[in-house]
């Protein structure tokens, strides 16, 4: 899977999580899950089961705490898949 | 003197009807919300029927994003839909999630009876027992805390004052309007949303089930199924919904220029303490009468000046045991005893919601000035037949309508007790 299909697909499961899908309309690898999109918090926790699911692989706690950018997350399923 | 505590805003979500005018309709026209409900039969319950507000997925979905709807489950669903309600209902508009401002003058008490019974039974226990705790997410705990509809109802509408959720099993709903009008009263809060709200589960009614309390010789016959006062009641007809009132100090809403439905002149809370009769499932009558007594005097009225009496009248034995009660404590005989009827005949018996739901009946017969109808007892239990003359069959217009009882007792013996006086500027 290509870099732009992972980030398409990352972008695809923020959009159930944002109040305002607006912001990922501009959204690049720099954007801040929390501050820039305005995430709750707690809802990480549902976006790595989603990633799990979407990409079919194991995200385990410190994997999942290196994300915070969509960079983050895009780099993190590549290193997955390689 | 008392800061004076009135109605502005109602929401419902019921068994026969979402909305305010569909539920008064549905109350004048006695139009029952009991349905057979497959799953139960499936399960083996010996009671197969129910009281469920129908299309509730289609109308959440109205009231709530993607994101806010993966966090509502009945329970929460039914009272936040009832919640935006009442507080749209009362004038004031639903924030915007980007509207950084908090309303510190209302706060919302929003109980349930045994609440997120169904995220427990279908997520939680399946789900641990797999060994998947991992993969349950972050929605559980905000669905199954006790105080999870207070807390939903308090983000979506922004309040800041007493947020918090009541729980005193049948008598929830209304000991939530009661709370708060003390709060109202004592110059705590300005407003409050208050009302109650129970999900649609099997995994609810199933202890009741096995109690055998719940009614079980209608399955073929749901309409006729919630027989309160009948000498053929058969055990009470589980319920499912929510509702809130907006409760407002007087002086708020004349400044204002809001509408008033009615006002809650008083109201009480008591317990019998499982003696005299008193059990944790059967109420102590001392209890009861206090309670009707206190509640009337709070009031400040003469008990001849109620008009009507809303019962807790679920259809089990208790039915003429609580009709005694209340004459005794009125100290009115069958010859001048007030209309009485149960909501529950058409609704069943919606547990934490009931109290509420059954608050709102009440306000929207003094708004439109009639008594509803009290179905399945045509047939009256004979200790109740003396008061057949006060026992609408039919929906019975009362212009003159104005002062109102509405009472619950639960389980735990607990008891509350409110009047509510029509609105005549």
């Amino acid at each position: 899977m290509s870099e732009e299909q992972i980030t398409k697909k990352i972008i695809d499961i923020l959009r159930g999580y944002v109040k305002d899908s607006a912001l990922l309309e501009k959204a690049t690898p720099k954007t801040h899950i929390l501050k820039d999109l305005r995430v709750n918090s707690a809802r990480l926790v549902d976006i790595i089961i989603k990633c799990e699911d979407v990409f079919g692989t194991m995200i385990d706690d410190d994997e999942a705490d290196r994300i915070a950018t969509i960079g983050d997350a895009v780099l993190l399923i590549q290193q997955k898949a390689a | 003197m008392k800061r004076r505590v009135v109605v502005t805003g109602m929401g419902v979500v019921a068994p026969n009807g979402h909305g305010l005018d569909v539920f008064a309709q549905a109350l004048r026209e006695g139009r029952s919300g009991i349905r057979h409900i497959p799953e139960l039969a499936a399960l083996n319950f010996g009671c197969q029927v129910g009281g469920v507000p129908e299309g509730f997925d289609a109308i959440r979905q109205r009231y709530f994003d993607h994101e806010k709807l993966l966090s509502l489950n009945d329970n929460i669903g039914y009272a936040s839909v009832a919640a935006v309600d009442a507080w749209t209902d009362a004038g004031f508009a639903v924030p915007e999630a980007e509207d950084d401002r908090v309303d510190w003058e209302t706060g919302v008490i929003a109980g349930s009876g045994i609440g997120g019974m169904d995220t427990i039974a279908r997520t939680v226990v399946p789900m641990v027992n797999e060994g998947k705790v991992r993969r349950m997410g972050s929605r559980i705990v905000e669905q199954v805390m006790n105080s999870g509809t207070s807390a939903r109802v308090a983000g979506l509408l922004a309040l800041g004052n007493q947020v918090t959720s009541n729980s005193s099993a049948c008598s929830t709903g209304n000991e939530a309007v009661i709370e708060a009008v003390a709060r109202i009263r004592l110059g705590l809060a300005t407003r409050m949303l208050a009302g109650g709200s129970e999900g649609a589960s099997p995994y609810i009614w199933a202890g009741f089930d096995a109690m055998r309390v719940i009614c079980r010789k209608f399955n073929d016959r749901p309409e006729e199924a919630s027989r309160p006062m009948s000498a053929t009641a058969a055990g009470f007809v589980p319920g499912a919904g929510g509702a809130f009132l907006l409760l407002e100090e007087l002086g708020s809403v004349r400044s204002r220029g809001a509408r008033i439905y009615a006002e809650v002149l008083g109201g009480m809370v008591n317990c019998g303490g499982h003696r005299m009769g008193g059990t944790i499932t059967a109420p102590n009558p001392e209890g009861v009468k206090r309670c009707i007594r206190g509640a009337v005097a709070d009031a400040g009225i003469s008990p001849r000046e109620i008009d009507a009496i809303n019962g807790h009248l679920t259809a089990t034995y208790a039915d003429p045991i609580e009709v005694k009660n209340w004459s005794a404590a009125l100290e009115r005989g069958p010859e001048d005893f007030p209309w009485i009827n149960s909501t529950k005949s058409m609704i069943g018996h919606c547990l934490g919601a009931a109290g509420a739901i059954e608050c709102v009946a009440v306000v929207l017969q003094l708004r439109d000035g009639f008594v509803h109808p009290s179905l399945n007892c045509g047939d009256l239990h004979p200790e109740i037949a003396p008061y057949e003359r006060r026992i609408p069959h039919s929906a019975v217009a009362c212009p003159d309508l104005k002062v109102v009882a509405k009472a619950g007792f639960g389980f735990g013996d607990v008891n509350s007790c409110l009047i509510f006086r029509k609105w005549e500027p």
